[in-house]
């Protein structure tokens, strides 16, 4: 019952759309449903970056600490959105802090599990890779043009 | 010898009175006008312009933001960036200044009839798009899920947050707002207005897109909507180009082929595709 | 022979009457502008007799290049076109918009006091007509009508010249403006010197035209003085010095946007603006606001403005058209294509002021030309 929902869920989510049955169920069998509530962190910046998160609902704000400043957010992340790419990039170290800022649902996907997986099923593996690539991409894309400062003054 | 008629001239500004004045951010406001001579008459439509003139200053073109169900005023947002919009922005209830207009084309409201509604705007682009939130909140049944997705630069940027739980809760609106950048203390999304896109379900046989906000959100932003397949017959853009006359005589707010006074301000992005992939048209 | 005053067929009008006619012109209310000398060039400016006329003056046009010489005769129109169009007095350089006071209660705006009185423009040529022609599709017969325009325009007699010596700049007769008047014109001249005289032919175009030239008793022309005349206007058909292929046009300019003749023309304009200023078509302008010392009292202008200024794109955050490629790709495309689509014409009649007054000699004709000559790949057509 358990494992069928957690099946599903992914199954539904934008992320894992398209992939076939067998795929999702080698997924979910490293993943589990976390829950964190308002202003609790998923994880610390520096932190092994064992994880990565496909979000379900609530609002997660990726946050930087510059020294002897307040911490940046850098960017938000919600629902049908994942978080983290570390974990399939070596040293697997987050780079940023990710902080709930509203009650958020997730299922938390364990990195190096999922990195065995791909070891054994290339095609998983590169399913995988194309879609954190695209992810990566849309990113660096809204990163880009956060550069431009759209709505500033000249 | 005869005289040039001055009744009726569209070049000559009628007077009005500022009855309210309402600070939004550190450098917008909102002012609220009324005819000083009883004989002109308020009349409006949703996505229009005026002219508004500082005394002695000058004009500058900028959108009603108001409620097209209130016809006994003008309300226009404006933001000082210029001299003009300066001495506009520092207007104080009482003050007069001098108005021309209506002008241009509106919001594809009745296109949009029976049709979810996705509205992307960019810091003072919400100001034209609200007359037609406001429009659709006042007939909210004739129309399928609407979204309203607005970006700006910081939270202290962002423009009618007190009205955006009224059209949550009371007219089933789903409003997002995102910033640039963060400062502590704001709880809500951080990254550009196109990230917002992907957190609304968009059918592209069912949808009017309607787009305002500066030319390099209007690209991106476009890019986004045609990854969920959204047709360009059905993406609206308010442009903004400069202009002195708004009525044509000017020439300078051509747009290629087009006038963006007369033949918009609101446009197909059908009818802009090319142009807006022209460098420096 | 006398004939009926409102009759429409010609007369023959000889050099000694014709001072009658502008006397009957004037003498009907007309203040009469038209050609003279002014600083080494024929202006548009009050005339009273023909005396003042640019009698025995013809201009040397070419690309960057005018100069009054000397005629073997004594022409009174035996010159083109000079810097000025009658643009000037429909659409004046300066323009007063409207007055306002600042009161107790808050702003009264004042009307203008502007009279303009009725005037008779003499010696309007055929392209110029076309011009004046496209300016009132741009000012009264769009969604707005300009008052000032209009009631200028409506003041204004038109007194037309038949062009039978082009100059070297000009192209009327390709695109079709020229070089023979047609129509919008009240009366209509063509100068002709041969054996029998120095001689007009006198055509009249409107009521207003014939009402013009009661008690005056001019005779019918031959039809062997008709014959002659229209051998000249045919004759300056075929002696234009150049040619504007209008054939697919727009399609070519919309296609041509990233045409690397762009750059090749804009390493050469100036932007100095005075193709516009000197085009009897151009019609952009901006405004000025003034006001008093008093602060009391405001004024609005209007000026002519050029798509070649930096700030004609302007906007909050800079300029749309920053480099000159774009404005002149602007100013040409919009005279050849754009307006096609927004009036209906083309926006040039080939007078050639923009070629003859270009300091370094740009000719739009050549600019076609070579944009025709290399159509760019069908990339930009899509």
């Amino acid at each position: 019952m358990e494992i069928d929902s957690l099946e599903g869920l992914l199954a539904g989510h934008s992320f894992l759309k398209g992939l076939d049955p067998e795929q999702i169920a080698l997924i979910a069998g490293c993943a589990r449903n976390v829950r964190f509530e308002q202003d609790e962190y998923l994880f610390r910046e520096g932190d092994p970056a064992d994880t990565f998160f496909v979000v379900r609902e609530g609002l997660v704000a990726l946050e930087l600490y510059p020294p002897g400043k307040d911490p940046v957010v850098l960017q938000t992340a919600g629902a049908d959105e994942i978080i983290g790419w570390s974990w399939m990039v070596a040293p697997h170290v987050w780079r940023y802090s990710g902080l709930a800022i509203e009650p958020t649902r997730a299922l938390a996907i364990d990195g190096a599990c999922l990195r065995r997986k791909a070891d054994d099923n290339p095609l998983l593996g590169y399913l995988l890779l194309t879609r954190v690539a695209e992810v990566m991409a849309h990113r660096l894309e809204a990163t880009r043009l956060q550069l431009l400062d759209l709505y500033g003054r000249d | 010898m005869s005289q040039a008629p001055a009744a009726a001239d569209p070049m000559v500004p009628l007077p009005f009175r500022v009855t309210n004045s309402k600070p939004e951010t550190s450098d917008t406001v909102t002012l609220e006008l009324a005819p000083i001579n009883g004989e002109h008459r308020v009349s409006f439509a949703a996505g229009q312009f005026n002219m508004l003139y500082a005394f002695g200053v000058g004009e500058s073109a900028i959108s009603i933001s108001g409620d097209p169900s209130l016809q006994d005023r003008y309300v226009h947002t404006l933001r000082a960036i210029g001299t003009v919009t300066r001495a506009l922005h520092a207007l104080r209830e009482g003050d007069v200044l001098g108005l021309r207009g209506p002008f241009g084309n509106r919001w594809p409201l009745d296109r949009a009839e029976g049709r979810d509604v996705v509205i992307v705007a960019g810091g003072i682009g919400l100001a034209p798009l609200r007359t037609a939130i406001y429009r659709i909140a006042s007939d909210r049944n004739r129309f399928g899920q609407v979204s309203v997705l607005y970006g700006c630069r910081t939270p202290d940027d962002v423009l009618y947050a007190d009205e955006f739980s009224v059209w949550h809760h009371n007219h089933r609106i789903n409003v997002q707002t995102t910033v640039d950048r963060s400062r502590s203390g704001w709880r809500g999304r951080v990254g550009v207005v196109t990230t917002l896109i992907p957190t609304v379900s968009l059918d592209p046989d069912n949808v009017v897109v309607m787009l305002c906000g500066p030319e390099v959100m209007i690209h991106f932003t476009v890019i986004e909507l045609h990854r969920r397949r959204v047709r360009d017959d059905d993406i609206f853009i308010a442009m903004e180009r400069n202009m002195k006359c708004a009525l044509g005589f000017c020439g300078r707010c051509q747009l290629g082929p087009t006038f963006v006074c007369k033949d918009g301000s609101i446009f197909p992005y059908s009818r802009l595709r090319r142009l807006l992939t022209l460098k420096e048209l | 022979m006398p004939v009926a005053p409102d009759s429409r067929s010609p007369y023959r009008v000889d050099l000694i009457q014709l001072d009658l006619l502008l006397a009957a012109v004037c003498r009907a209310g007309y203040q009469l502008i038209g050609p003279s000398i002014k600083d080494g060039a024929i202006v548009y400016d009050e005339v009273s007799s023909i005396e003042e006329l640019p009698v025995g003056w013809t201009d040397d046009q070419e690309a960057g290049r005018y100069r009054l010489q000397r005629r073997d005769d004594r022409a009174l129109f035996g010159y083109v076109v000079g810097p000025q169009s009658w643009k000037k007095l429909l659409h004046p350089p300066r323009q007063l918009l409207w007055k306002g006071r600042r009161t107790d209660g808050g702003l009264e705006t004042i009307a203008r006091e502007e009279v303009t009185p009725r005037r008779a423009f003499l010696a309007v040529r055929a392209c110029e007509i076309a011009a004046i022609g496209i300016q009132d599709r741009v000012f009264t017969q769009g969604q707005h009508a300009d008052p000032i325009y209009a009631h200028r325009r409506e003041q204004a007699l038109v007194i037309a010249v038949n062009c039978t010596e082009p100059a070297g700049t000009c192209f009327c007769s390709s695109l079709g403006t020229g070089p023979e008047v047609i129509s919008g014109f009240d009366l209509a001249l063509t100068e002709m010197i041969d054996e029998s005289g120095h001689w007009f032919m006198l055509e009249v175009g409107t009521d207003r035209g014939g009402a013009l030239l009661e008690g005056l008793e001019f005779t019918p022309v031959t039809d062997t003085e008709r014959r002659a005349v229209h051998q000249r206007v045919d004759a300056a058909a075929r002696q234009m010095g150049r040619a504007l292929n209008t054939k697919g046009l727009k399609k070519l300019l919309y296609d041509s946007y990233d045409h690397p003749r762009w750059d090749d023309v804009a390493d050469r304009c100036l932007a100095c603006s005075n193709c516009t200023m000197v085009c009897p078509t151009c019609f952009c302008t901006t405004v000025e606001d003034v006001t008093e010392l008093s602060g009391e009292i405001a004024e609005r202008w209007r000026r002519w403005d050029s798509c070649f200024t930096l700030d004609f794109s302007h906007l909050s955050g800079g300029s749309v058209r920053h480099s000159t490629r774009s404005r002149y790709r602007q100013w040409m495309t919009h005279k050849l294509a754009t307006w096609q689509d927004q009036f209906d014409s083309l926006g040039c009649v080939g007078c050639g002021r923009c070629i003859t007054w270009c300091p370094v000699g740009i000719d739009i004709t050549e600019e076609v030309r070579q944009i025709r000559a290399h159509p760019v790949a069908a990339r930009a057509s899509r």
